[in-house]
C-alpha cells in the first residue's frame, strides 16, 4: 500500500495544474439560457483539446495521452479542484469513445474518435425507453433492414431521458433487431445520426426547471450497416461496456465535486456559527467521513482495476454511496443555509434539486443494490413470474 | 498510488486466517466465552509467532513491521473473535512506545512484544476506568484521561476488580489507581491513542466482515415461502448495506494505518475517521446480522451475538462514532480558523 504519487504521476499532475492555472475558462455565462451555457462548455473542450487535455486516458494513437488509470483519476481530481467545467462532450469522451475502442471496426475508430475529442461532434446515449428503464434489455425500439437498401436499417421507436440529445450529432442507440430471440440476444448497438428528420428531439423539463434530457421520437430513421457496433445481435454486450465505463469513469470526477460542495457547506456553517453546534458538527463530520471513504473506495477500485484489468462490480458501491451522500449533503445545506437554499435560481437550490436525480441516473440505487447482492455477495436472484 | 497489500502483507493475512480458522473455531471460542477464560494455548502460539510484537520497533524487542501489518492481524483476530488479550496488549505497548520514557520502554516493551506478560488500556475519569479489557491478567495497565494525558501502572499499583461485560470473549475489570500510584506517560500520548484507535478499528472491520459472511451464508440456505430468504430484496439489500458499511470502515481503517507510518501529520484526522466509521459500521452490521438470522439470531446457540457484543465493547473503547465526529469537526473548524466545538 502506497498512497503517494510516483514521480511520473506527480509530473503529470503538476503539468496539468500549471496548465489549468494559466488557462482558466472565461466566466460562466449565467444568463443567455442553456444553449449559451452549452456553447461555452463546448468552447472550453476545444481549449482542452488544443492543449491535449480533453481525454488524457485515451491511447495516444487516438489523440489521448495514454494516461494510466491513476493519472486519469488525477486528471478528474485536478479538473474538480480547479473548479473548471467538464468537457462538453462528456458522454462521447467517457462512454462512446471507450466503447468504440473495444468494439469498433478500424473504420469506425478512424471516423468517429477524433471529432469526439475535439467537440466537433457531440454524443448522446439512447438506451432508456418509456417502458424500459432498469430493465433495459426489454427495450422495444426496432431496427429492420430496409427492403430497398439492404445495407441500411430503418429504426422506429421512442427513447427517453436522453441527456444532451439537443446538441448531439451521434446517438449510441440500442435497438431490437431480432423479435424472436431471447430478450438479451436480439439487440444491436448502433450509432445513429441525429441530423435527420426521422429523429425528433423534444426537451423534457426536469425538477430543476432546466432541460438536460429529452425524449426522442424515432420514425424510420436510417442507419447504414457500417454504423453497427460490435455486430448484429451483440448489442447487450456492447451496451454493458458503455455502462461499465459510466460507473467507473465518472466516479472520480463526481467525488471531487462532492468534496468541494462539502467544503463550501462547512465554510457556510462556520460563518453562521453552526460548526459549534454539536448537531450540525456531527452531521458535517459524518459527511466528511463519507466523502473521504468515497475517495478511498474510488482509489481502491482503481488499484483493483489496474491489477485485474476491469473495473469490478464494487464500482456500484462508490456510485451508490456518492449519490446518497450528495443527497444528504444538499439536505443538510437546506438546514444550514436557510431560505436562500429554497429560493428558486440559487446555486444551493439547484444542487439540492439536482441531487434527487443522482440515485436514478446511471442505474437506480435499488438496481445497484441488486448488483451488489447478486454479483458481489452471490445472493440468489428473486425469480419474477413472467 | 496503490491501495492494495504487498505480497508479504497478503502472506501475513493468509497465514493468520488459516491459523485462526483452525485454532479459534467457533466451538472453541464459545467454550472460552462460557467459561470466561482466555485461550492460553492459542495465546502462547501467537506469542511464539511474534504477533504481539509485530509493530514494536526492533530496538524495543519487537519485529519492527508497520501498522498495516498490525492492522491485518487485528482484523483477522476480530474475524475469529479469538479469546486472547492481543488487542489490549498491543494497545498498551503502543502507548508505551509512543509516550513512554526510555526507561519505561525498556522496562515493558520487550516483555509485551514477546508475550511474557500482557498489558491493557483503559479510559479513566479521575483515575478510575471501567470495563478495561484484558485488565484482570495484565501486568501493566495504561490509563488515558479525557484530556489525553496518560498514566502507566504496574498491576500492584492498581485496584483491579473483575467485572463481567456483555462480551465474555475477553475478561474485563474496573481499574482504579491506588493512592496516586504509577507514573505519568510524559511523551506523545495522542500519537499513541491515535494508533490504538486504528488497531481497534481494524478489529471492528474483522467483526463486520465475519458478520456479513455468516449472514450471507445463512440467507442463502434458509428458505421461507419456498425460496431462500436472501432472494428477498428486504434481505438482500440489507446485506448489500452491510457490505457498504464494512467497506467504508475497511477503507478508512486502511488509510489510517497507512498514515500512521507514512504520513503521521494526517493521522489524527484519519484515526478519528476510521474509529467513527468502524464503530458505527460494526454496531449496524452486527445488528443487521441478528435481524437477518431471524429467531435463531436471538439465541445464545447461534454465534452471531458474540460478534454483536464485541462490536459494542470495541465501539465504545476510546470513544465511539459521536465522540470521534466531534473530534473531526474540531479539526475541520481549526482548518478554517473557526472556533472549535466546545
Ligand atoms: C438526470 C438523468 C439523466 C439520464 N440520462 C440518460 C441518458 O442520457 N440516456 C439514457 O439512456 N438514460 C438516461 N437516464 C435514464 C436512467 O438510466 C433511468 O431513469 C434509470 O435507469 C431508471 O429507469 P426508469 O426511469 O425507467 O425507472 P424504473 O426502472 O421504472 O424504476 C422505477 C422504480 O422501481 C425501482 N426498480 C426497478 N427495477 C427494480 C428491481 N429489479 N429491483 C428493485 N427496484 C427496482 C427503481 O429503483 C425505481 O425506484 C437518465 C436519468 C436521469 C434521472
Amino acid at each position: 500500500m502506497d498512497l503517494t504519487f510516483s514521480p511520473k504521476e506527480t509530473a503529470f499532475r503538476d503539468e496539468l495544474r500549471a496548465w489549468l492555472a494559466e488557462n482558466q475558462p472565461d466566466v460562466e455565462p449565467l444568463d443567455g439560457g442553456e444553449d449559451a451555457h452549452y456553447a461555452w462548455r463546448r468552447d472550453w473542450q476545444r481549449r482542452l483539446y488544443d492543449a491535449g487535455w480533453a481525454a488524457p486516458a485515451w491511447p495516444t494513437e487516438y489523440g489521448g495521452r495514454g494516461a494510466s488509470l491513476t493519472e486519469s483519476a488525477i486528471y478528474f481530481e485536478e479538473i474538480g479542484r480547479a473548479r473548471v467545467p467538464f468537457a462538453a462532450n462528456t458522454l462521447g469522451l467517457l462512454l462512446g469513445g471507450p466503447t468504440l475502442m473495444v468494439w469498433g471496426t478500424p473504420e469506425q475508430k478512424e471516423r468517429y474518435l477524433a471529432p469526439i475529442l475535439s467537440a466537433e461532434e457531440i454524443w448522446c446515449q439512447g438506451f432508456s425507453e418509456p417502458d424500459a428503464g432498469s430493465d433495459l434489455a426489454s427495450l422495444k425500439t426496432r431496427a429492420v433492414k430496409d427492403p430497398e437498401h439492404p445495407d441500411q436499417w430503418l429504426v422506429t421507436g421512442q427513447k427517453v431521458w436522453t441527456s444532451g440529445a439537443q446538441y448531439s450529432k451521434w446517438c449510441m442507440l440500442v435497438a431490437r433487431t431480432d423479435q424472436d430471440a431471447a430478450k438479451h440476444k436480439g439487440l444491436t448497438y448502433f450509432l445513429m445520426d441525429m441530423e435527420q428528420d426521422a429523429v425528433q428531439v423534444r426537451p423534457l423539463r426536469q425538477i430543476t426547471g432546466e432541460s438536460e434530457f429529452n425524449e426522442l421520437f424515432i420514425e424510420e430513421a436510417r442507419i447504414p450497416d457500417a454504423n453497427v457496433v460490435g455486430g448484429v445481435g451483440n448489442g447487450w454486450k456492447v451496451a454493458l461496456t458503455t455502462l461499465m465505463n459510466e460507473r467507473a469513469g465518472l466516479g472520480f470526477a463526481l467525488q471531487i465535486r462532492l468534496r468541494q460542495l462539502l467544503d463550501d457547506l462547512i465554510a457556510a456553517a462556520a460563518e453562521r456559527g453552526l460548526l459549534e453546534d454539536p448537531r450540525y458538527a456531527d452531521a458535517l463530520a459524518e459527511l466528511h467521513v463519507r466523502c473521504e471513504s468515497i475517495r478511498l473506495l474510488a482509489w481502491k477500485g482503481l488499484t483493483d482495476a489496474e491489477r485485474y484489468g476491469q473495473p469490478g462490480p464494487e464500482g456500484s458501491l462508490v456510485k451508490w454511496l456518492w449519490s446518497d451522500t450528495n443527497q444528504r449533503l444538499t439536505e443538510l445545506a437546506v438546514d444550514i443555509i436557510g431560505p436562500e437554499a429554497l429560493t428558486a435560481g440559487t446555486p444551493w437550490s439547484y444542487e439540492f434539486l439536482r441531487a434527487r436525480g443522482n440515485t436514478i441516473e446511471g442505474g437506480t440505487t435499488e438496481v445497484l443494490k441488486n448488483i451488489v447482492a447478486e454479483r458481489v455477495l452471490g445472493l440468489p436472484r428473486l425469480k419474477v413470474a413472467a | 498510488m496503490d491501495f492494495g497489500f504487498t505480497e508479504d502483507q497478503r502472506q501475513i493475512q493468509r497465514t493468520a486466517r488459516e491459523l485462526l480458522a483452525d485454532r479459534a473455531r467457533p466451538e472453541r471460542v464459545r467454550e472460552h466465552a462460557e467459561a470466561g477464560t482466555v485461550d492460553r494455548a492459542l495465546w502462547r502460539e501467537l506469542c511464539e509467532l511474534g504477533w504481539p510484537g509485530i509493530a514494536v520497533a526492533e530496538d524495543n524487542g519487537g519485529q519492527g513491521l508497520g501498522r498495516i501489518e498490525l492492522s491485518i492481524l487485528c482484523e483477522e483476530l476480530g474475524r475469529a473473535l479469538a479469546p486472547v488479550p492481543f488487542l489490549p496488549s498491543v494497545m498498551a505497548a503502543t502507548l508505551i512506545e509512543h509516550a513512554g520514557s526510555p526507561q519505561q520502554r525498556e522496562r515493558w516493551l520487550p516483555g509485551l512484544a514477546a508475550g511474557e506478560f500482557t498489558g491493557a488500556l483503559g479510559t479513566a475519569v479521575d483515575g478510575m476506568a471501567e470495563l478495561v479489557i484484558g485488565a484482570p491478567d495484565a501486568a501493566v495497565i495504561v490509563l488515558v484521561e479525557e484530556d489525553r494525558s496518560g498514566r502507566l501502572l504496574e498491576a500492584a499499583q492498581a485496584e483491579v476488580t473483575l467485572t463481567a461485560s456483555i462480551d465474555p470473549t475477553r475478561p474485563c475489570a474496573t481499574v482504579s489507581v491506588v493512592s496516586d500510584g504509577g507514573e505519568a506517560l510524559a511523551g506523545d500520548v495522542p500519537a499513541g491513542i491515535d494508533r490504538a484507535l486504528v488497531a481497534i478499528s481494524s478489529e471492528l472491520v474483522g467483526v463486520c466482515d465475519r458478520a456479513l459472511e455468516m449472514t450471507v451464508a445463512y440467507v442463502k440456505e434458509r428458505k421461507q415461502f419456498g425460496v431462500p430468504v436472501g432472494a428477498y430484496q428486504a434481505v438482500s439489500h440489507r446485506c448489500a448495506q452491510m457490505l457498504l458499511e464494512t467497506e467504508k470502515a475497511r477503507s478508512t481503517a486502511a488509510f489510517a494505518a497507512w498514515t500512521a507510518d507514512a504520513d503521521p501529520e494526517r493521522l489524527p484526522e484519519a484515526a478519528a475517521m476510521a474509529k467513527a466509521a468502524a464503530s458505527d459500521a460494526a454496531r449496524e452490521v452486527t445488528a443487521s446480522a441478528i435481524q437477518a438470522h431471524g429467531g435463531i439470531g436471538f439465541t445464545w446457540e447461534a454465534d452471531v451475538h458474540w460478534l454483536f457484543k464485541r462490536a459494542q465493547l470495541d465501539a465504545a473503547l476510546l470513544g465511539g462514532g459521536k465522540r470521534h465526529r466531534a473530534q473531526l469537526a474540531a479539526i475541520l473548524a481549526e482548518r478554517l480558523g473557526a472556533p472549535a466545538v466546545g
